[in-house]
């Protein structure tokens, strides 16, 4: 295989293809203010600050950044959705990264702290906004020490704090910690928790950020991938910019496979154009199924994502087509599933997940999980009826009312539904819990039936209770 | 049962300074409890709602949703066993089985001499490493028996001191603003005006 790992980086897989976040990591010192400066760091900045702020949003715009938290709405849209002369605005940074099967966040934040800072900086001279803070897991310890020592660095040596650069621009930018709540990514509950509250999400309208956000002003969340492009944009323009990558989905994206894969990874891939098969079988990405098994499913967007199955290898990692085929590209996460897989079992992680991080502030979420999880446990242990699996489609269209979407398969002559669907829940927790269990149902449904109790019926032998008392 | 000692109200202070409104810091003056005492006690709670202008009642409620925070002792070593998806179908599950066996006790205790706590827990975000621990937040890869062994007796005979501190403290390096440096946080009722640099006048929508 061709790629290139680094001792100082497990899991990220380098290769020959551009790399705009990702090109520090083959240093070992990488997260060094020393080695930052060394290697272009802040040059994206001064860029920045040789322009108007209006010319600074432009070229964001121009560039079409899309979100890389998940929804993958356009960075430089979203920041132009706060209501005209309301200040102070505020930036959050959403780096409390736990989608199952996500991870690069937290590479970019141990590898490349001053990149993200650098990233935040530019975000908040574009559009104005007053402080930015930080949000890191709480789990991540060297994700949190890493940024620590970087900001420290970075406060000394005038990239941020007061008159940047010797211009009129200043900015203090605060590292917040969580303490484990997946839910907690939902940019509004991320807000919750930074006011200091449980961490639950509160309900759009009105409560969009850009509007009423932190302490009920606009605020711009955004992920840490999304805030690790801007640098590279600044010292290369946009058209740079979309020059990689497909007309709807420029620039590049990092994606970590894992599972059942030869090599799992996280690698930063072209994107829009590269396919689920160029990463799977790809010399340079996971180089085939372990063990040359048979591919069985996979999912496509970080655990939220309905599975994907062979049928679908060639898409491109494409939002569009990956909502048109039934799914969505989501954080950028792939969980290879090969032919061993015992398929309700692989569904149940899944769901206990979902039902385990539910905030509680929804009934269909919190209710509902908490069944689909109990029944779901009941069928892998070999002990649930025909009218188990009838009940966990009932209580997921109670999550999510009408057609819920799902891959197409030529082995079942299935037609694919596509993303998005219907909700009952504020956020995606709720659905979240039942994807899983819907895509295994569908797509799997013998394997289910296969774990089903084979009911054997003790015959009621007809014996008056008199005939008893007198056999006494 | 304490209150913050006198240098931790001063870090406290400090977390809290950076903040728009004092009850944004609960979260991390939390954390600084649990560091000081290894769980966060009733006494910090109350000391905590104090400081952050909230009453105890509004700081256990916050706390209790997060579960990082422990409010009873726990083990020296906090061993936090992935079994969500991707560590599952490498081997999670057959790894929290063995931690059982060799610890001597169920994922969710502690073991007597109170050196370890064993815990499941949900994606750690190292999925293509799989199976992952942490203990106390930091983390093993790709972890067999063998690995896992190894680790819990280098744990047990102090020689991982200098990598892992003992259970309640994450990060150990705190970010620190210079006053000199520092922008200052305002309460945004008392920052209505556009930031210098926004020079342009925003056309009304």
């Amino acid at each position: 295989m061709t790629g290139t790992t680094y001792s100082h980086a497990p899991g990220f897989v380098a290769g020959d293809r551009p790399q705009i976040v990702t090109a520090r990591f083959e240093y070992e010192d990488s997260y060094t203010l020393e080695r930052a400066i060394a290697t272009d760091g802040y040059a994206g900045l001064r860029a920045a600050l040789s322009r108007s702020a209006t010319e600074v949003h432009d070229e964001v715009k121009a560039a079409t950044v899309l979100g890389r938290g998940g929804a993958g709405f356009p960075a430089g849209t979203k920041w132009g959705l706060t209501p005209a002369g309301v200040w102070p605005r505020y930036l959050v940074v959403n780096g409390d990264e736990s989608e199952p099967g996500t991870y690069k966040d937290r590479l970019l934040m141990e590898r490349d702290p001053h990149q993200l800072i650098e990233g935040c900086l530019i975000a908040c001279y574009a559009a104005g906004l007053s402080q930015c803070f930080l949000y890191i897991r709480g789990e991540m310890a060297l994700a949190q020490e890493r940024v620590a020592a970087a900001l420290n660095e970075a406060y000394a040596a005038g990239y941020v704090g007061r008159n940047i650069l010797g211009s009129d621009f200043s900015l203090d930018i605060v590292l917040h910690w969580g303490a484990g709540a997946y839910v907690v990514g939902e940019e509004t509950a991320l807000i919750e928790s930074l006011e200091g509250n449980r961490g639950m999400p509160r309900l759009k309208p009105p409560f969009f950020p850009a509007a009423i956000g932190l302490y009920g002003k606009p605020t711009i969340v955004n992920n840490v991938e999304t805030m690790a492009n801007l640098p590279w944009l600044m010292r290369n323009g946009s058209a740079a910019y979309t020059a990689i990558g497909s007309a709807t989905s420029p620039g590049t994206r990092m994606v970590a496979v894992s599972g059942h894969v030869k090599r799992p990874g996280v690698y930063e891939i072209i994107n829009g154009t590269t396919t689920f098969r160029d990463l799977l079988y790809g010399e340079e990405f996971c180089g085939g199924i372990r063990d040359n098994n048979e591919l069985k499913a996979f999912v496509p967007g970080g655990g939220s994502a309905p599975w994907f199955l062979p049928d679908q290898l060639d898409l491109p990692f494409e939002g569009r087509l990956i909502g048109a085929a039934g799914s969505m590209a989501g954080s950028g996460a792939v969980m290879v599933m090969d032919d061993t897989t015992d398929i309700p079992n692989a569904a149940l992680t899944l769901t206990r997940f979902y039902a385990h991080e539910s905030c509680g502030k929804c009934t269909p979420c919190r209710e509902g999980g908490t069944w689909l999880m109990r029944i779901l446990d009941r069928v892998v242990a070999g002990q649930g009826t025909q009218r188990d699996l009838d009940q966990l489609l009932e209580v997921g269209g109670t999550i999510c009312p009408g057609d819920f979407p799902h891959a197409s398969s030529e082995r079942l002559g299935l037609a694919a539904v596509p993303f998005p669907y219907k909700m009952t829940t504020i956020c995606f927790v709720g659905p979240s819990a039942y994807t899983p269990v819907h895509s295994a149902l569908t797509l799997f449904r013998d394997e289910f039936e296969a774990k089903l109790v084979k009911r054997t019926f003790i015959p009621v032998t007809a014996v008056s209770v008199s005939e008893t008392e007198a056999a006494l | 049962m304490s209150r913050l000692t006198e240098d931790n109200v001063r870090v406290a202070h400090e977390i809290i300074s950076r903040y728009p409104r004092p009850r944004s810091a609960t979260i991390p003056l939390l954390h600084l409890a649990q560091q000081q005492d290894g769980y966060v006690t009733n006494d910090a709670i109350r000391h905590i709602g104090e400081l952050v202008g909230a009453t105890s009642a509004e700081v256990l409620g916050t706390a209790t949703f997060y579960e990082m925070f422990k409010f009873e002792p726990v083990g020296k070593y906090l061993v936090n066993i992935c079994r969500t998806m991707s560590c599952a179908l490498m081997g999670g599950e057959e790894l929290m089985h063995h931690a059982e066996h060799r610890l001597g006790i169920k994922a969710g205790s502690t073991t007597p001499d109170g050196m370890f706590t064993l815990e499941h827990a949900e994606c750690q975000a190292a999925c293509t490493e799989a199976p992952t621990l942490q203990v106390n937040y930091r983390y093993r890869f790709r972890v067999t028996p063998e690995t896992f062994d190894a680790l819990i007796d280098d744990l047990a005979a102090g020689r991982l001191d200098s990598e892992i501190p003992a259970h309640g403290t994450v990060a150990r390096i705190r970010q620190h603003i210079p006053a000199e440096r520092g922008v200052g946080a305002v309460p945004p009722e008392d920052a209505t005006n556009a930031p210098s640099w926004m020079t342009v006048a925003e056309a009304p929508k």
